[in-house]
């Protein structure tokens, strides 16, 4: 009945009962290949079998965090309960069997990961407040969490005052680079200027709608979409830009207009539940996605908010991001497959989700990389760092603190998951302040 | 802006713009009758309306997940069901809310604002665990999406056809109930004076629980309606609660006609307004233009004449 999540396995902190059974320090690569599927799987990132006698606790860990002799303490920082519930979800999953993973394969410079997880509610003061729960009275290494951007902003300066270390997984608009967060998901330019670039090309579209939900992302992401739109595309223009409130269910009017326009392409950057109103009203209009007249691409649905919308009612679209689940490397066959049984079958996983899954690996090999925890010498070590083994394929963080990444164009099929249709041949520069764009 | 176009693409646009104004229309008055009997006739600012809504959202569910299962055939029909049992389902919860909450609060209703916003997180709380915190996806049957070509240029969607359909037998079945029932003689008679009801014989208390019930059932009957055109998720209730209570104080709490011509006024204001100017802006301004009216005239657009 429930095709949401098992809510015990989410809300419940510990996971000892869950995990495999082999944790002994510097355990040999076979002993990792016999303890089972999830172990398996974990065998995938090189395990390099470190052993915490080499790393004397008083050396990795001389400011005070919560790190032992055979543990080391991170904190998980999302919404589990009100609105923001239904995306945050996913990522606390991710991070979860990432965790998992990396204990299976021995932990990080010899210590087991134990994390504990707070809620932010869905409510921007209480993300603020359970940051410096977590940094000031458990000391936690670092913090996976947030979603939102509003959320980001809540917590940045108690990461700031108090140098946590955060690994933020949302694609967002950019305009940020703290020395106290790691940016996993896509900064604006990157999600959207190749896509923008793919539909003028393979489509040859001249005319854009931009259409948002009235909050920061969807407005500085279709400023760039415009920009690029009008200084970079040959005789590319936008014929309307429009904002709607959050939460708004009614578009029949905005339909209407985008008939009057006849657009080429409907750049849409709903949503929550807006997302859902807006597709299924689309359709219900007799605009059929999958004749692309016009052609709609978004860059905010992702397979997780195609459950609530319904495949049947967005086939045809096309988004734009860097990872979908459908992506067929060994990596991510691997990760799909240890996601779903840890998770459930009928799990799927969105560009967020991944981008989660990527915060505690980045995070260990920034920590092995340093031999140390202490948050300074950690954010030292982590320019330059290359995760070969991520779902979405090869990443490295930048000097800025995002990721280089592909970025892809997926078409939507009716049973819910995309078709990847187009990627970038390199990866993409992640630039947080683009010049020209402002 | 028009310059460009034709008189018949004119003509076809403002005509689908008409329509969808119509369907805005609809879409109010579906949202706002429960209220507008739990609020308007009993006096409870039920903060919980969207809960009960999405109650019956999520009984739809359910029911397009058995059919789709066990009776395929008969798939294209289960929203009829769903919508009766919708009715029944949120008409139970709100006949067992009242038993257990809101009579203990007739005499302060004030505090009915704070109990029953309480009401709505717990009831989202169980949502998420019981239907897991993520949105479902409800098919619809095929029938009921698309649109029906009425010429070459005009498209009508059938859903919102459909919304306008039942949002008018809804209202004519509330208003059969309200004026021509002894239920809704009874209704009439607590709304004016309680005591003196009493004191005639009127089971007040076995009234105020069905009346009570009636509307959370209405609610339940809307909610099942929005899958078609909303998100169903355990707080999609949100959405609709602060229009909701736009209707029905705007149109004058305790008179139904003062709920439908509200709506109409306030779906078309904002329909119009969406055309010509931006989404957010067009929002503006209506609730400016509302909070305008209701600072001259704060008993509503329609208000009952009491001797007070």
């Amino acid at each position: 009945m429930s095709p949401g999540v098992n809510f015990d396995e989410v809300l419940g902190g510990d996971m000892s009962n869950k995990k495999p059974t082999n944790l002994n320090n510097g355990v040999s690569r076979r002993a990792v290949l016999a303890g089972g599927a999830a172990a398996l799987t974990a065998s995938l990132f090189t395990p390099k079998a470190l052993r915490a006698a080499d790393y004397p606790t008083a050396e990795v860990n001389t400011t005070g965090l919560a790190v032992t002799d055979d543990t080391v303490t991170i904190g998980i920082l999302h919404s589990i309960t009100g609105t923001m519930a239904i995306s945050e979800t996913g990522s606390v999953q991710a991070e979860k069997l990432a965790i998992e993973q990396i204990n299976a394969q021995g932990g990080i410079l010899g210590r087991k990961i134990e994390y504990i997880q707070e809620d932010g509610a869905s409510d921007w003061p209480t993300f603020a407040e359970k940051a410096k729960k977590l940094l000031v009275n458990d000391k936690v290494a670092s913090v996976m969490g947030c979603w939102t951007s509003a959320s980001r902003k809540a917590v940045l300066p108690v990461f700031e005052q108090y140098n946590g270390f955060l690994y933020y997984p949302t694609f967002y608009e950019g305009l940020e680079e703290s020395p106290n967060v790691i940016y996993t998901g896509q900064e604006a330019t990157q999600q959207i200027i190749a896509g923008l670039d793919w539909v003028a090309k393979e489509k040859g579209a001249k005319s854009f709608y931009l259409l948002g939900s009235d909050y920061i992302w969807p407005r500085t992401s279709n400023k760039i979409a415009r920009k690029h739109i009008e200084n970079f595309l040959d005789g590319a223009k936008v014929v309307g830009e429009e904002y709607y409130p959050l939460g708004h269910t009614q578009f029949n009017s905005v339909i209407n207009k985008i008939r009057l326009k006849k657009p080429d392409v409907i750049y849409a950057i709903v949503v929550g539940g807006s997302n859902v109103a807006f597709y299924k009203q689309l359709k219900a209009a007799g605009i059929d996605m999958t004749k692309e007249d016009p052609i709609v691409l978004t860059i905010s649905v992702t397979e997780d908010e195609i459950r609530g919308i319904g495949g049947e009612n967005i086939e045809g679209a096309y988004a734009c991001m860097k990872y979908f689940q459908s992506l067929t490397n060994d990596n991510n066959i691997e990760f799909v497959k240890a996601f779903k049984e840890m998770w459930g079958d009928d799990m799927v996983i969105g560009d967020v989700t991944q981008a989660a899954y990527l915060g505690p690996w980045l995070w260990k090999a920034a920590v092995e990389a340093a031999g140390s925890f202490d948050v300074d010498k950690v954010r030292a070590a982590t320019p330059g760092i290359e995760l070969t083994s991520a779902p979405e394929g090869y990443v490295k963080v930048h000097e800025n603190h995002h990721l280089w990444s592909k970025t892809r164009v997926g078409l939507a099929k009716a049973d819910g998951q995309y078709d990847v249709v187009f990627e970038t041949a390199d990866l993409v520069e992640p630039d947080p302040f683009p010049e020209g764009y402002q | 802006m028009f310059s460009d176009y034709s008189m018949s693409e004119l003509g076809a646009i403002f005509a689908m713009q008409g329509f969808a104004g119509l369907i805005l229309f609809s879409v109010f008055v579906l949202m706002a009758l429960g209220l507008a009997i739990i609020f308007g006739q009993m006096g409870v600012i039920n903060m919980a309306h969207g809960e009960f809504m999405i109650l019956g959202a999520y009984v739809t569910y359910l029911m397009s997940n058995l059919f789709s299962a066990y009776m395929p055939g008969l798939f294209s029909a289960y929203f009829f069901v769903a919508m009766i049992l919708a009715f029944i389902a949120s008409g139970a919860l709100g006949l067992l809310v009242e038993w257990a909450m809101i009579r203990h609060l007739y005499k302060r209703p004030l505090d009915t604002l704070l109990a029953t916003w309480g009401l709505s997180l717990i009831l989202q709380q169980i949502y998420r665990s019981v239907f897991g915190a993520r949105e479902v996806g409800v098919t619809i049957p095929d029938w009921m999406m698309g649109s029906m070509p009425v010429t070459d240029l005009i498209e009508v969607p059938i859903n919102g056809i459909f919304v306008m359909v039942l949002a008018v037998s809804i209202s004519i079945a509330v208003y059969v109930l309200m004026f021509k029932s002894t239920w809704g003689r009874q209704v009439r008679a607590i709304n004016q004076n309680r005591v003196m009801a009493g004191a005639v014989g009127i089971n007040t208390e076995w009234t105020d629980r069905l009346t009570f019930g009636i509307g959370c059932g209405v609610a339940g009957v809307a909610g099942s309606a929005f899958t078609m055109i909303g998100s169903t998720g355990p707080t999609a209730g949100q959405l609709y609660i602060v229009d909701t209570f736009l209707v029905v104080v705007f149109g004058g709490a305790a008179s139904l006609l003062g709920t439908i011509a509200s709506a109409f006024s306030i779906s078309q204001a904002q329909s119009i307004m969406e055309f010509f100017l931006s989404g957010s802006m067009a929002k503006v301004l209506t609730l400016l233009t509302i909070v305008g009216i209701l600072m001259i005239r704060p008993q509503g657009l329609f208000a009952l004449k009491l001797r007070k």
